[in-house]
């Protein structure tokens, strides 16, 4: 049988597992002590190890296998954690990521043996506990153990007829043995039937598998509860079988023992029998363990194993409380169904806008028609909501690779450093956070090599010797923020200008007629970078202007706010949504636009005296704010209809903590628009950011408030 | 000579070219068939604002917004101007994506012989040549075939 069908599940889960390691070997390194961590790095380790050896990858498998080892050690309190020992550990989880990419590329593991760092793993055992071997039993042993705690499962109970029982005795004859097992999955997991597969085919790989308990069939379709069972005839050991199938991951635990063809009668199932076989697991367990009654890691082993001489047919036990999160039901969709499916929801706000329009125009709408379409409206919002809810995620799968990121930036600039993170669960598009990772990198590594000084300056200039980075995101209103800010020295300005004249970006003239902010803004031009030494790390002034275009294809934008020697501050803001917004419609001339109701901050009335003049320019005074007037009709080129005499509507938008008046004709009202990208060929026009489909059929831009102010 | 006539018409279907021809002002112009996606009726144009002039805006087709653009401003012809025959030629490109082109008018599809089809030499002097990558014989008189790639290409 073929594995690749669940080669993507694999690769799947062997990142969340990856992704797992590294941050509970980073929380390892803070406290070597903690228990729960080192449980947790085991568990993790031992899914990956037997989730490698199922898929044939041996090398994987391998280093896996060592680093369990490892594990295992220090869970016994045999050797304790030091640094150079973390250090190994990250080196592996690169050498198993490289594995994993290799294997996302072409379905193979690759060459690489990674033999130095099995030797360096088996070093560091080799101190204390003699030779590696000796811990390959203690690996074993919960596994083992689990066995036996599920056991009395319900193999007993499967029923043979005339001719499985022949084949059997057949077998009997021919040497072979005859093994019942129980599996039982995991609560948490999500595809069962693609566990029971691997289970089969770890089996079949030593064994004949005679008859299941329920039928293949069933298994298959995922009839069944969380328990399976199997009669199988063998040439090998019971517990190399048990070994084999146990490996598989997200698999609680196998338990069997060798069946008696009196064993399995045709007729009724029976107490006694139950009871005969279940004191067969636990004296095979034994016998493949012996130093099983030594080490008891698993303090919930006992109360399993007190209850497991409970009813075959019984359904599962209870699980005990483990401290381990609990994984929410989840299914895995491709991305693309799900445009498919915001596309169709677009469309059918399209329509719905159109029956407005239409039942508007018709002028004897009822009331029974009004209410049918509000009630469409309300389903259709509530529909889209939903499907943007789908297709958020937290940001928290991007940055949860930044602390470990730092960690090694720490050790290669030789600055001691420290990165703070909030704000984790803040959700965006899925689009979106899978391409905010590189610009958030970008701009970590930039904080790190550039922002923060040496811990010798840090001291001279009277901070804290550690220097911090802090990663916030947040919601504000339409829009998510994402801010990266460190201590450091800030962003010297001075610097920047002599550099950008050097390399004729700019002449000395406009240099000396530029802000601050201009200076600033001149990081963002390709191929600049102020730092004196080009590291690996930043430096080769591909970075900046990089994350600048990579942020603004997602429609976001990137600010910078620096104050020399205390530190800089990058500001990414991101539009929550990317599909389907409320929008305001106003009308210029003759033309129909809509603004986005999450940069509106207010409405207003104003006098035309009441507009005044600062430095040339329209401004109008509102509660003790004086806001730039812009009038729409001369940016887009619209003769306006209205009279000069009458009150200006005006409306007011925000851009951070930016305010701006924009001057319409007339407000239309407010409408549900759903976002079509005005194509790569329009797209000289910046204070444009998209067009929309009206209830009419005609097209309406929208206007970017963004860009205006 | 008349071998080769045999030699040409043995030759596979493939190697004719389909072009629909249209109508701008007196010429005729084709518009190699692989490119056209669509052919829809004038209707009305959302203007974008600080664009280039032979932009002429946008259109919906079938909840789609379309760019659409005038080749007679872009050849610097006079500009266009609405009749009952005018159409949008709705064209898919590589490079670009989706654009409509206005055209005076809609005629027919010819298929031409590649053999049949005349290169132009490019020629600084004439403006519009650079918008053509040939010249075919029909029965119907000659007609200029566009070079769509520089007929879309935005104008630095």
């Amino acid at each position: 049988m073929d594995v690749s069908q669940y080669l993507e599940i694999f690769l799947d889960e062997t990142n969340e597992h990856l992704q797992n390691l590294n941050t509970q070997i980073l929380s390892l390194e803070q406290d070597p002590e903690n228990m729960d961590t080192i449980n947790e790095i085991f568990r993790a380790a031992h899914s990956l190890k037997g989730m490698a050896g199922t898929m044939g990858y041996k090398r994987m498998q391998t280093l896996t296998h060592d680093m369990e080892n490892v594990f295992s050690e220090v869970r016994n309190g045999n050797i304790k954690v030091k640094a150079d020992m973390i250090d190994v550990l990250f080196q592996c989880l690169d050498a198993l990521e490289e594995y994993n990419t290799n294997i996302r590329e072409s379905s193979d593991e690759g060459t690489n043996d990674n033999g130095a760092l099995i030797k360096r793993l088996n070093d560091i055992m080799g101190g204390d506990s003699g030779e590696t071997s000796a811990s390959e039993p203690q690996a074993q042993a919960p596994q083992a153990q689990q066995a036996a705690a599920a056991a009395g499962g319900g193999f007993a109970g499967i029923k043979l007829n005339e001719s499985q029982q022949s084949v059997l005795s057949e077998a009997i004859k021919q040497g072979k043995s005859v093994y019942g097992l129980t599996v039982k999955v995991q609560e948490s997991c999500i595809l069962k039937a693609a566990r029971a597969f691997l289970v089969f085919k770890a089996i079949e790989e030593t064994s004949e598998i005679i008859v299941s308990d329920p039928s293949s069939q069933d298994i298959e379709d995922e009839k069944f509860d969380l328990h399976f069972s199997l009669v199988i005839v063998s040439e090998a050991a019971l517990d190399q079988v048990l070994k084999a199938a146990g490996a598989v991951s997200e698999i609680e635990d196998v338990s069997g023992s060798v069946m008696n063809l009196e064993d399995v009668g045709t007729a009724e199932p029976e107490e006694s029998h139950a009871a005969e076989t279940t004191g067969a697991v636990s004296e095979a367990t034994a016998e493949t363990t012996p130093a099983e009654a030594a080490q008891t890691p698993s303090e919930t082993a006992p109360a399993e194993a007190a209850q497991a001489p409970a009813p075959a047919a019984a359904p599962a036990v209870k699980k005990p409380p483990v401290n381990k999160p609990v994984v929410n039901r989840t299914v895995r969709v491709d991305i693309e169904k799900l445009d498919t499916l915001m596309n169709l929801v677009s469309e059918l706000i399209i329509a719905k806008n159109s029956l407005v329009s239409a039942s508007a125009m018709s002028g004897n709408s009822s009331q029974a028609v009004n209410e049918q379409i509000e009630y469409l409206e309300s389903v259709t919002t509530s529909l889209h909501e939903s499907v943007m809810k789908v297709r958020m995620v937290p940001i928290e799968s991007t940055v949860n690779k930044f602390p470990r990121m730092v960690r090694d930036l720490q050790k290669k600039l030789g600055k001691k450093m420290e990165l703070y993170m909030s704000g984790e669960e803040t959700e965006l598009d899925r689009t979106v956070v899978d391409q905010i990772g590189d610009p958030l990198m970008h701009l970590l590594r930039n904080s790190a090599d550039h922002g923060l000084e040496s811990a010798a300056v840090r001291k001279e200039r009277g901070k804290p010797e550690v220097g911090s980075i802090f990663l916030d995101a947040y919601q504000d209103g339409n829009n998510v923020v994402i801010e990266v800010r460190d201590d450091g020295n800030g962003i010297d300005t001075k610097a920047v200008k002599n550099k950008a004249i050097e390399r004729g970006v700019i002449t000395p003239e406009q240099g000396e007629a530029m802000s601050e902010k201009e200076i600033i803004n001149l990081l963002f031009n390709a191929g600049f970078s102020t730092a004196k030494v080009v590291s690996d790390v930043s430096g080769r002034g591909v970075g900046l202007d990089v994350v600048k275009s990579m942020i603004e294809s997602l429609s976001g934008e990137v600010e910078v706010k620096s104050k020399l020697g205390e530190g800089s501050t990058w500001t990414i803001r991101l539009p929550l949504t990317l599909a389907i917004i409320q929008a305001l419609m106003v009308e210029i001339g003759e033309e129909k636009y809509a603004i986005a109701l999450g940069s509106i901050q207010t409405i207003e009335d104003i006098l035309p005296s009441d507009v005044k003049l600062v430095q040339a320019k329209e401004v109008i005074q509102l509660r003790d704010l004086v806001i730039p007037l812009i009038r729409l009709n001369e940016i887009l080129d619209i003769p306006s209809k209205k009279d000069p005499e009458e009150n200006l509507v005006v409306v007011v938008v925000k851009k951070g903590d930016k305010l701006a008046g924009l001057v319409v004709d007339e407000l239309i009202g407010q409408q549900e628009i759903v976002i079509k990208s005005l194509g790569k060929y329009i797209s000289k026009c910046k204070i444009i950011s998209g067009a929309t489909v009206l209830g009419d059929g005609e097209v309406a831009l929208i206007l970017d408030a963004n860009s205006l102010i | 000579m008349n071998s080769m006539n045999e030699v040409e018409e043995l030759r596979p279907v493939g190697e004719t070219t389909q072009f629909i021809v249209i109508k701008l002002g007196d010429e005729q112009y084709g518009i190699d068939i692989k490119y056209i996606d669509n052919i829809v009726r004038m209707q009305h144009i959302t203007r974008v604002p600080k664009v280039d002039d032979y932009l002429k805006g946008v259109i919906n087709l079938r909840g789609e917004v379309i760019p659409v653009m005038s080749i007679r401003i872009k050849m610097g012809l006079e500009r266009d101007v609405e009749t009952k025959s005018s159409r949008i030629i709705i064209l898919k490109l590589e490079q670009q994506g989706t654009i409509g082109v206005i055209v005076d008018e809609v005629r027919e599809v010819v298929t031409l012989e590649n053999d049949r089809i005349e290169k132009v030499a490019y020629d600084s002097k004439d403006e519009n040549a650079n918008f053509l990558c040939g010249v075919g014989k029909s029965d119907g008189g000659l007609i200029s075939l566009l070079d769509l790639n520089s007929v879309v290409l935005e104008s630095v």
